[in-house]
């Protein structure tokens, strides 16, 4: 079956890009709507949004070059490059061809400081400004590639097994996963290490993906917007002062629901029986 | 009735606990357990892993292992596991198990130790073995054989070694990589009390009020007492504090208090500060129980230019020209070194001033009674200023800050009515001082009556599953028998010769060859035979490439035991497939003194066989007459010719060790039954042979000694501890329950040693010996001359029955320090996801996912100052070697400023070639924790 439907892709992804190519440029942002990009996909760090990356990207591959052929990425036996984090699409993924993803649990983000795939973006949709600190320093850790998530069910630590692999993997340690802990009351004398993602520091790089220890990993990241819900913006948490600053953008909004779209007075003058 | 998933799951852990308990489970849900589970068998067993112990239970099916889950009935654990745990199903499985000995040959089918390794039976592998352990014992006698033995050997593997090394090639150069691990505790054990293994239990992390942690990463090498420990925190979370107290920030940190990162070697004057603080503030605040240390304390001091345990001028290899000018840098300190600034006022009150000349000698137990007095002289020197200055090891930590964190340390230990727990491991005991260290720990809890009471005491954590059970306790060391007897005993040997039916005389009293003597007298051409069991010297040694040469280069046999092949089978000559844990029946003892029994689950891979079947089948090609004759030691001693004397026991030149040693009357008289528990149902490949029909020792398949040989094994050891205080239960009750802590005495364990309302041997010696409450009834070295801290000055000794010692120790600099040229520390140790040396947890998928390579830990500040990047590889580089690693600065372990830290567990990344073998010189265990690198770009 997966066989049958990775051909049935690779057809038509081919096929789309044969019409591509017949079409030109002309109709690339309509076609880009149409596409069955995967909504999962992880991008590079300083990404846009995924809908105007995919209008910027040129598919050139130099951040894949740059992060396959960056210094650090060498193999201490052979000396040769080893396997790159960020692949290019090709005909077969279920993402727009060409352009450039990766996939935690074969090569995550290594989150190099000096960031090489960004700066050689040529056409901004690797966003260099939106990975700038506050002293204009490239910062890898003010990316938003995904979020990390936990599913307790399959986590082992939340059996009580003494885990914590991805707290150990993750370069924020502390700070983008920390550990919760609670005692064991079945045991009655140990305690659970909660694996906690603090999701204003997670970058998304699946670090913790890579290093999860279950048969499928049960920390793995997504895409911001799948990730994440949204409280709304017209409550704040009276008891944290800094919560004020989530909801910068309320507004006072009319709203409407079945009983209250029609105007009042059609609701007053309709004839009911009660 | 079916059951899905859930219910199934349901069910088995409901009875299972519940099982555990005592609670009565519904007969519908009993028998709805075992319809599930009918086509699996379940058995009790111990993790393979640290010295934690847990206990587990195993599921096989169709002859193999297919799940693991923690023994919900285990005190330990509960039915917990860390994650090395949680694979112990997956830790045989790995593609490459050895599954037939392997001999390095040329293309004529001869031994030649350029060949490659090819495949040959059994009979031939023994027949090799037997021609070079002769060719060694010629050329230089029993000390020309040496064994590395192992604290993951199973105690009956542990005692076939020792007694078939000890009584039949009389030689003492068998010593476990419990050496590495353990020594510089054991050996402060023994000065201190008199006799070995902690005086306390697990169950001290639920009563105590404060937990220390000294130079240990508990959060990941003893996760499951470190959950304990996280849960004794949160119950009483105001009350209870946690300190972490270590060279660099790791994980322990998180749930401390108080952290405290101090600069290497250091700890030695933190003790002593907080001893100073005690003593000091006595006069005032009352904070000495004197009535406690008036009756069961003395104070001791001995010699401090006892060198560094390196090789000495005059030793052969130093000679040869094996040891290059720059390691002789470092090595020659040895002989000599120059007071520093930094030790000048530790060393002060015993004689000593900056930049005065110090003379070594070879390091030596030798120690005497102190006054009081002067113990207090020698703690003068640690002021809070001096304390401060030359322990703290952040350089970016405020020292006012630092100041205040010892203050509180102090505090925490003095306050009166609080509970204090020191744990210690490697940090305390890989250290050029670990015997010090070790005593000036007790020093602290004896003078505030806190040792051998609920919640009170240093307690040495274990590293390994079975340095207590085995090494330790079987006495597989160079100078040890079982039960803590010492070969040099004259009284100890005989028993010991008694026991195992050989003639007085036989036992070797010289035990001198510890693990890196071995190493050096392989370099040194003395040992010509070296055999390798359950362990990985080639990789788990410090300056690795000299004894890996010398493997590889000098006329020598050295044979691997092992499971996997690893770098120690790769520079062997003869490489032997053993059977790994669950595949023999085995015991271990973890670091609480719990002594835990298994049964063989399934039958070894291949032709592989247990190291106790190796052993008994050399045993096999030795006679009284190949053995027994007279020898002469290197020290001129001889070992007297006991052929004679055997002959009076009934033995001929041509009985061999076997039949002497193995298959006796007494070893013939456990019975195989097959009908009764525990044999009941379960494999015994080494007592019956097995379906894979395996040609033996003699070319013909094995079909089993057809006596219960492992019971024999194991009952014959206890004998030698029962009625001396290490007590050991019967052999069919360890099957029964959960381990057992001794001594046992009347089926009860014993928690609390030397306590008179826990220890039933110290209820009866306090009687005899007029004592209250506690009497610290070890014997060994429990007479002293008396003097002062310079020296003896009288030489009669004063009997010190039931007491235990606090020891004047001061500061010393290790004998490798950051210079000019390699300005970095060089710190080594362990990360939770992987044991050891790698070979079993590289070789489960998912632990090698989590951590596929050995990181170098670095401040980032660091990196950037030399330009390194993070992910960058660069080389680690030492007077005696290097390593490419790569840098990782926002890791698990963040270090100081000055420092980096490199893990061992990956073999491309060959940390011990860089390392130091210098040792603490009376334990003689290396100090991995200390020496000097220089950092370049890769």
């Amino acid at each position: 079956m997966a066989h049958s439907n990775s051909r049935r892709n690779f057809m038509a992804t081919s096929v789309q890009s044969v019409g591509l190519a017949a079409l030109g440029g002309m109709l690339w942002s309509g076609y880009t709507d149409s596409v069955k990009a995967s909504p999962l996909v992880l991008r590079p760090p300083g990404a846009l949004q995924e809908k105007d990356f995919l209008a910027a990207c040129i598919k050139c591959g130099l951040c894949a070059e740059a992060c396959v052929n960056r210094d650090t990425n060498v193999d201490k036996e052979t000396g040769k490059q080893r396997p790159s984090t960020l692949q290019m699409a090709k005909g077969g993924d279920p993402l727009l061809i060409g352009t450039p993803f990766f996939i935690p649990t074969e090569v995550p983000c290594y989150m190099c400081e000096d960031i090489p795939c960004v700066p050689v973006c040529p056409s901004g949709a690797l966003d260099m400004p939106s990975l700038l600190n506050e002293k204009e320093e490239l910062d890898i850790n003010k990316a938003t590639m995904g979020l990390a998530v936990v599913h307790k069910e399959s986590c082992i630590a939340f059996w009580g097994i003494q885990c914590d692999a991805c707290y150990r993997a993750c370069p924020l340690l502390d700070v983008a996963i920390t550990l919760e802990y609670q005692k064991n009351e079945r045991t009655g004398k140990h305690a659970f290490l909660l694996p906690v993602v603090q999701d204003h520091a997670c970058t998304g790089c699946g670090l913790c993906e890579q290093a999860c220890v279950t048969e499928e990993p049960a920390i793995f990241v997504l895409p911001n917007d799948i990730a994440k819900g949204k409280a709304g913006d017209h409550y704040v948490k009276g008891w944290d002062k800094k919560d004020q600053e989530r909801v910068a953008d309320a507004k006072g909004q009319e709203t409407t629901t079945d009983r209250s779209s029609k105007d009042a007075g059609d609701y007053l003058n309709m004839e009911v029986e009660y | 009735m079916s059951l899905n998933r859930r219910d199934f799951l349901k069910n088995s852990a409901a009875v299972a606990a519940a099982g555990a308990v005592g609670i009565a489970v519904p007969q519908e849900a009993q028998a709805a357990a075992a319809k599930a589970e009918s086509k699996w068998r379940w058995d009790k067993a111990a993790c393979r892993f640290c010295g934690t112990g847990c206990g587990i239970m195993l599921a096989t099916k169709n002859g193999r292992i297919v799940a693991v889950k923690g023994d919900p009935a285990a005190p330990v654990n509960r039915g917990l596991n860390c994650i090395k745990g949680y694979f112990n199903a997956k830790i045989m499985y790995g593609a490459d198990r050895l599954k037939t000995p392997l001999l390095r040959m040329n293309d004529k089918g001869e031994f030649d130790k350029k060949g490659k390794f090819k495949a040959v039976s059994w009979e031939r592998a023994f027949d090799e073995m037997e021609v070079h352990i002769k060719k060694a014992l010629k050329h230089a006698g029993p000390e020309g054989v040496g064994i590395f033995a192992s604290g993951q050997y199973t105690v009956m593997e542990g005692y076939a070694a020792q007694k078939m090394m000890k009584a039949g090639f009389r030689s003492n150069a068998i010593d476990p990589n419990a050496r590495h691990c353990m020594a510089s505790a054991v050996v402060g054990f023994y000065q201190t009390f008199g006799i070995d293994e902690p005086s306390g239990c697990y169950d001290d992390i639920e009563l105590t009020d404060t937990i220390v942690s000294w130079g240990s990463n508990m959060a990941e090498m003893h996760p499951i007492l470190w959950s304990r420990v996280t849960d004794r925190k949160l119950s009483n979370p105001d009350r209870v504090k946690v300190v972490n107290i270590s060279t660099y920030r790791h994980r322990t940190s998180d749930l401390a208090d108080i952290e405290i990162i101090f600069s290497p070697n250091t700890d030695l004057t933190l003790w002593n500060y907080i001893a100073r603080e005690i003593v000091m503030r006595d006069d005032a605040e009352k904070i000495i129980d004197w009535d406690f240390v008036k009756e069961h304390m003395v104070f001791a001091a001995g010699p401090v230019n006892i060198g560094f345990g390196m090789r000495r001028e005059g030793e052969k290899s130093l000679k040869d020209g094996k040891y290059s000018k720059l390691e002789m840098e470092t090595v020659s300190k040895e002989m000599k070194t120059i007071v520093s600034e930094k030790e000048a006022p530790a060393l002060a009150p015993y004689g000593y001033k900056a930049g005065d000349e110090m003379k070594h000698t070879a390091g030596t137990l030798k120690h005497w009674e102190i006054s009081f007095e002067d113990y207090k002289k020698s703690l003068e020197p640690y002021t809070l200023e001096y304390t401060a200055k030359t322990t703290k090891g952040d350089p970016n930590e405020d020292i006012e800050v630092y100041k205040k964190k010892l203050q509180a340390l102090a505090n925490l230990y003095i306050q009166k009515g609080r509970k204090v727990v020191s744990f210690w491991t490697m940090g305390m005991n890989q250290h050029t001082r670990g015997t010090w260290v070790n005593t000036l720990a007790y020093n602290v809890h004896f003078m505030l009556n806190k040792q051998a009471k609920p919640g009170s005491g240093a307690f040495s954590l274990t590293g390994q599953p079975s340095a207590c059970g085995t090494a330790r306790e079987v006495g597989t060391f160079c100078h040890r028998l079982p039960a803590d007897m010492m070969v040099k005993n004259p009284k100890h040997r005989k028993i010991a010769e008694k026991g195992w039916g050989i003639p007085n005389g036989t036992l070797n009293p010289v035990g001198n060859q510890h693990i890196m003597k071995i190493h050096r007298d392989i370099e040194d051409g003395v040992i010509k035979f070296a055999w390798v069991n359950v362990c990985n010297p080639y990789q788990d040694s410090a300056a690795a490439s000299h004894w890996i040469k010398a493997a590889r280069e000098m006329d020598n046999f050295i044979v691997t035991s092992d499971g996997y092949p690893g770098i120690s089978a790769k520079v062997s000559d003869l490489v032997l497939p053993s059977a790994m844990i669950y595949e023999k029946w085995g015991a271990y003892g973890n670091a609480e003194r719990r002594t835990q029994h298994w049964r063989q689950q399934v039958l070894p891979v291949g032709d592989a066989m247990s190291d106790t079947w190796q052993w008994v089948e050399l045993s096999k090609r030795f006679t009284v007459g190949d053995l027994w004759g007279e020898y002469t030691l290197r020290n001129k001693k001889k070992l007297p010719n006991v052929i004679k004397d055997a002959k009076k026991l009934g033995y001929t030149k041509d009985t061999t060790m076997y039949d002497i040693l193995f298959a006796n009357k007494k070893a013939k008289s456990y019975k195989i039954d097959m009908k009764k528990f525990p044999q009941k149902g379960y494999d015994n490949s080494e007592c019956l042979g097995d379906s894979r029909n395996v040609k033996g020792s003699d070319g013909k398949v094995f079909k089993g000694y057809g006596f219960m040989i492992h019971e024999y094994l194991f009952e014959e050891y206890a004998s030698f501890g029962r009625g001396h205080a290490h007590d050991l239960a019967p052999f069919e009750t360890y099957h029964k329950v959960r381990g057992l802590k001794w001594p046992v005495v009347d089926g009860k364990e014993t928690q609390w040693r030397f306590n008179v309302k826990y220890d039933p041997y110290a209820a009866k010696a306090a009687k005899e010996g007029g004592t209250k409450d506690f009497a610290f009834y070890g014997g060994l070295a429990k007479a002293l001359a008396q003097g002062d801290l310079k020296g003896i000055k009288d030489k009669n000794k004063k009997s010190l029955k039931n007491k235990a010692k606090i020891y004047a120790r001061p500061y010393m600099d290790p004998p490798e320090m950051p210079d000019e040229k390699y300005d970095t520390w060089l710190c080594t140790g362990r990360v939770l996801e992987h044991w050891h040396s790698g070979t079993m947890t590289m070789r489960v998928p998912e632990l090698f996912r989590a951590v596929p390579e050995a990181l170098c830990y670095m401040h980032p500040g660091d990196a950037k100052k030399k330009g390194f990047k993070q992910g960058g590889l660069i080389w680690v580089d030492s007077r005696r070697g290097k390593v490419k690693a790569r840098v990782e600065t926002r890791g698990r372990n963040r270090v100081p400023q000055g420092l980096v830290f490199v893990p061992w567990f990956d073999e491309k990344v060959f940390i011990n070639k860089v390392c130091l073998d210098a040792t603490c010189p009376m334990s003689k265990q290396t100090d991995f924790k200390k020496c000097a690198v220089k950092l370049y770009k890769a």
